[in-house]
């Protein structure tokens, strides 16, 4: 109990005191998990779109089900997966992304891609099966089909984000293996509470937890919010 | 040119997993007719708008659309000149003036406001105009749909059952835009319909399609009142189970 009490009270003052360190990890967190789950989301809406229309399709039956599986990937395996692509003896090697924030923003990228893509294909397919048929009828081409079903998905694109931030923000596995927490270059919130509990700084660690808590808290308010401004009256 | 048919099907099969639900020797469709397309559930009516509409490609035979051949590259254009209102409105979630705007907006064009206030006064949908699709009634929406696909000044336009769930008023209100449209602006319609008045009403021919084929096809006086075959006059009477 007194723990916890500390750690409020640790957290409160790690926050008022501005200390460099922890604002420079909360900056890092921030920004590698924003921008993957901008990249997610560039890659992952349409592909998530085009398969929610295609319906049966050759192959269909397997990819999706791929799809499906790919939104629980534990992200240990993805930060292994992605650790020996940036290895030296890798195909993506080259790059010398390995225990950087790049390598992190791949690996965050991965985990969350499947996420996006499979509930906006869920969510564009849960229209009426004639919605597709009409908006073409009215003169949509392929791509403008797929824009109005995500615009009229929007409630499901909103999950998609939701989700998908929620597990990259909160994962530990895939930032440490390819990040390597790294003092000053590649150590988040999360990696630095493992770090801070292994030494048995519980307070400390409870206080960093308490931090991504409230990040991601402040994260759904603004989703939320905008959310609710999207929503038909 | 003009007296060749807007559209000229020729031996046309549609096949779904193996079973021929759609099989045309012959059909045309007359620039700047009202064609009913009346049958029994499951003759294929609604197959044959979603070919007339360039939505799924026929098992076998021709389309030819105003003398072109259609196939699945078929000028974005070409499509665009013919669009259908289904049974169900089909609204997209957002104000009944987006919903209007819709159409021009895929072509990149601006619907005036001009033509918009007008479509709105004609189809008496002025005081919800700013209102969300989602909150209209059956009738209300189904007024929204058909303006939605006027605005975009279709060559053709394909309704399927479009006042099947609606009240006599907003009947009245729908067959009486087609019809004017139809004679101001020379626009072709197919029209499904469950509704034998209705054919009766406002086609000038009828068709008759049963089990995926064309039973027989008149001008809509002969089709009611001397129909040649015995399938159609049965179908007319009300014998018809289905
Ligand atoms: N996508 C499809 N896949 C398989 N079968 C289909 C498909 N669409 C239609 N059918 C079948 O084709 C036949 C004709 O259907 P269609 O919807 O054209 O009939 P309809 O004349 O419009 O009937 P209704 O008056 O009930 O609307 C039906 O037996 C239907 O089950
Ligand atoms: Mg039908």
């Amino acid at each position: 109990m007194q723990t916890l009490l500390d750690a409020f009270l640790n957290a409160f003052q790690l926050l008022t005191s501005g200390d460099p360190e922890l604002l420079a990890i909360v900056g890092l967190t921030l920004r590698v998990t924003g921008i993957a789950l901008l990249l997610a989301l560039l890659l992952g809406l349409p592909v998530g779109a085009l398969l929610g229309l295609m319906g049966r399709f050759p192959g269909g039956g397997c990819v999706i089900p791929l799809i499906y599986t790919g939104m629980g990937l534990p992200p240990v395996v993805v930060g292994l997966f992605v650790y020996l692509l940036l290895s030296n003896q890798g195909p993506l090697g080259e790059l010398d992304w390995l225990f950087t924030p790049s390598a992190m923003v791949l690996a965050q990228m991965i985990i969350a891609w499947p996420l996006v893509v499979g509930l906006t294909l869920t969510a564009v397919q849960s229209h009426d099966p004639l919605l597709p048929l009409q908006l073409r009828s009215l003169g949509a081409t392929r791509w403008q089909l797929a824009r109005t079903m995500l615009l009229e998905s929007k409630l499901g694109v909103f999950a998609a984000i939701v989700a998908a931030f929620g597990s990259i923000i909160s994962e530990v596995g895939a930032v440490m293996l390819v990040g390597g927490n790294i003092r000053g270059e590649t150590r988040v919130l999360t990696t630095a509470i493992v770090l801070e509990t292994r030494k048995g700084q519980f307070a400390l660690a409870i206080a960093l937890g308490i931090i991504l808590l409230l990040l991601s808290l402040l994260a759904n308010l603004a989703l939320y919010r905008l959310q609710q401004r999207g929503a038909p009256r | 040119m003009s007296n060749q048919p807007i559209f000229a099907l020729n031996q046309v099969k549609k096949v779904y997993d193996g079973r021929t639900v759609l099989n045309l020797a012959e059909l045309t469709v007359h620039r700047g007719e009202i064609l009913a397309l009346v049958g029994p559930s499951g003759a294929g009516k609604s197959t044959l708008l979603r070919l007339l509409n360039f939505l799924e490609p026929a098992s076998r035979g021709t389309v030819r659309f105003d003398g072109e051949m259609v196939t699945a590259d078929l000028d974005l254009a070409q499509r665009r000149r013919v669009t259908t209102v289904f049974q169900r409105p089909l609204l997209l979630q957002r104000s009944v003036r987006a919903n209007l705007r819709y159409g021009p907006g895929l072509r990149g064009q601006k619907l005036p406001p001009a033509v918009e206030d007008e479509w709105l006064e004609r189809l008496g949908l002025m005081p919800l105009a700013d209102q969300a699709a989602p909150k209209l009634s059956a009738g209300e929406a189904q007024r929204v749909a058909l303006a939605r696909a006027l605005v975009t000044q279709p060559d053709v336009l394909l309704l399927d059952e479009p006042t099947a769930n609606l009240d006599p008023s907003n009947v009245r209100i729908i067959e009486s835009i087609i019809e004017a449209e139809n004679q101001r602006s020379g626009m072709t319609v197919v029209l499904v319909t469950h509704n034998i008045f209705q054919a009766r009403r406002i086609a000038h021919r009828t068709a008759l399609l049963w089990a995926g084929e064309l039973i027989e096809v008149a001008e809509t006086e002969q089709f009611f009142n001397r129909p040649v075959r015995e399938e159609t006059a049965a179908f007319v009477r009300g014998d018809t189970v289905y």
